[in-house]
């Protein structure tokens, strides 16, 4: 078994979810290496847009900001963010990949701000950004990130992007587009999906390395779990070569 | 048959949406064409008064007007209403300066990979910028409700969150499907800045790159100055009369300023000066290193080539243009 770290883990775990000829709009880091990578793999095809406005560039390097010169570099589009979103909202977007301080069981993620008043945060983050956007009208949000018990948490601080929100039926009542919603969460210890009736976050495959016991104990509210649990599949040799040599040479995200 | 229940985000909506108000307003904007060159200092001493709501063009980093961020801080415009849509570096400046104390958010106080400012977040966290919460598409179709001259547009994002409850959004009903949507106010900003990579006398516009929301920007707004990399004949823009992004009928003057990004990327032109926004970044953990930074770098400057020259004038300016084009085979940044 070859060596690797979280962060490559949760790259290549993500990557797999990505089928050729999908639409998936990325921010800087993690998501777009795992984007690249897919593409660089299984999926040549993928379309990968930025919110500002690129779509379908050949990414010369990981981008320093969604909207920089690197996210049109030989595209096929230069665009607009109303054109984007627009695109989102018409349902043509498949994927996407959010982050987040918190996520609660539901998928609902907080990139706003700790503590309870608003009009002075003990903690402020930059707010939605496209987060709440990209998470309300594309059809499948993924997330990866390392996974403990502050970060999934029973109760967020502040709503920021909508996942399941309380759930059950309660997203498409609020009004967000029917059949969207949470789809993968992938950390370093698990991946998880989201019960078909209650919405609940439900562990499907375990990590290699780690427990049930881990998963639990890392996690603020009580997982669900899936009936037939299976082992992540780790890390195959090409996607871990591909991923060093040809998706972040830098190192600036497989490094951290 | 069954109503459903609406609801309203409770923060304070800081413009007005109303588009007979804005009507009246542009009848009166001049749309002859006429040439309109004029100085960075005289725009912002003529065309932003205290308490007025202005938003920056390009992508916080990218395409910024930086030489117009500059001068709103050093000549100490005050209680600035601000569209922080994406709004990375020219946040970071004008919050430096003081200068806002409204904010329509969608994303601030970061500067997306690399990290948060720390004197914009201390301004945030002690309550000293009054907020109301949006999202980027939000900004972006309350720009385009304004250009189109409405008072609101409908989407389907921000619903059943606390972006939406600390929002001045309204939920509606669908007159034609009753599904329940997001209504958001026209944004009708008093000034806004753009910079450009083509611009004529005229202010006929073209930019290359992601064009994010300007183009709806430079319709939506009541006064709308131009920074443009270069000044191109009238007769450049008839043979291609397509290419006009902004139209001179928008535009209220023009200014060019090669570099006008820095240390904002350009696209097809230089990359952003990542090594001086860290420098930003760091000295920002200090208070008086900051005061003092923001001193040299911003008031004592008597204008943005003299803050170019301080940065490496144009010998950094030909290093960030190979980086652009990936002539070093580096793809940018460290």
């Amino acid at each position: 078994m070859s060596d690797y770290n979280d962060m490559e883990l949760m790259i290549c775990v993500a990557a797999r979810n990505l089928e050729d000829g999908a639409t998936v709009v990325v921010g800087t880091g993690a998501p777009c290496a795992a984007s690249m990578l897919a593409q660089k793999t299984h999926s040549p095809n993928l379309c990968i847009m930025f919110e500002a406005g690129g779509v379908a560039p050949i990414l010369p390097s990981m981008p320093i900001s969604v909207g920089d010169s690197r996210t049109f570099h030989k595209a096929l589009l230069a665009s607009s963010m109303p054109d984007i979103m627009e695109t989102c909202q018409r349902g043509m977007v498949d994927y996407t990949f959010l982050g987040g301080a918190q996520i609660d069981m539901f998928g609902n993620i907080n990139s706003t701000m700790i503590g309870d008043d608003h009009a002075k945060p003990k903690v402020r983050f930059p707010g939605s950004g496209g987060a709440n956007d990209l998470a309300s009208l594309c059809w499948n949000v993924m997330m990866m990130t390392v996974q403990d018990s502050k970060r999934f948490t029973e109760k967020l601080d502040f709503i920021t992007s909508p996942g399941y929100l309380t759930g059950g039926n309660s997203r498409y009542e609020a009004g967000l587009p029917e059949g969207s919603g949470p789809f993968k969460i992938v950390t370093n210890m698990a991946v998880m999906g989201f019960d078909e009736e209650t919405k609940r976050m439900k562990v499907l495959s375990v990590n290699p390395g780690y427990t049930r016991q881990d998963i639990q104990d890392n996690c603020g509210f009580e997982l669900l779990w899936a009936d037939k649990l299976e082992d992540t599949d780790p890390p195959h040799e090409n996607e871990l070569r591909i991923l060093r040599e040809e998706v972040d040479p830098h190192k600036y995200i497989i490094g951290r | 048959m069954q109503t459903i229940d609406l609801k309203s985000g409770r923060n304070e909506l800081f413009t007005d949406p109303d588009p007979d108000h804005a009507r009246e307003f542009f009848r009166n904007k001049s749309r002859a064409l006429k040439p309109k060159l004029s100085t960075v200092s005289k725009v912002v001493r003529d065309m932003i008064s205290d308490g007025d709501y202005i938003a920056i063009g390009g992508f916080g980093a990218i395409r910024v007007p930086n030489a117009i961020v500059h001068e709103i801080v050093r000549q100490g415009k005050k209680n600035l209403g601000f569209a922080g849509h994406t709004s990375t570096h020219d946040f970071q400046v004008l919050v430096g300066g003081n200068c806002i104390s409204k904010c329509d958010i969608a994303y601030i106080v970061g500067l997306e990979a690399r990290g948060l400012s720390p004197n914009a977040r201390r301004a945030v966290q002690n309550g000293e910028i009054q907020l109301t919460e949006w999202t980027n598409a939000t900004l972006s179709w309350r720009l385009k409700a304004a250009a189109m001259g409405l008072s609101f547009l409908p989407a389907r994002n921000m619903l059943g969150t606390d972006t939406f409850n600390y929002s001045a959004a309204k939920e509606i009903e669908c007159p034609y499907t009753g599904k329940k949507f997001a209504a958001y106010p026209a944004l009708y900003p008093d000034f806004a800045a753009i910079h450009v990579h083509e611009a004529d006398e005229y202010g006929n516009c073209r930019v290359r790159g992601a064009t994010v929301s300007d183009q709806d920007l430079a319709r939506a707004s009541k006064r709308v100055v131009i920074t443009t990399e270069r000044l191109v004949p009238t007769e450049e823009i008839r043979n291609n009369p397509e290419g006009t992004f902004i139209p001179f009928w928008c535009v209220d003057a023009v200014i060019e300023v090669p570099y006008g990004s820095y240390p904002g990327n350009m696209p097809y032109e230089y990359f952003s000066d990542e090594a001086h926004i860290k420098e930003w970044l760091t000295v920002e953990k200090d208070p008086q290193a900051f005061r003092d930074f923001i001193k040299k770098q911003v008031y004592d400057t008597k204008d943005f080539y003299e803050y170019l020259a301080l940065n490496g004038g144009i010998e950094k300016m030909s290093k960030l243009r190979r980086e652009e084009f990936l002539i070093n085979g580096n793809g940018g940044g460290e």
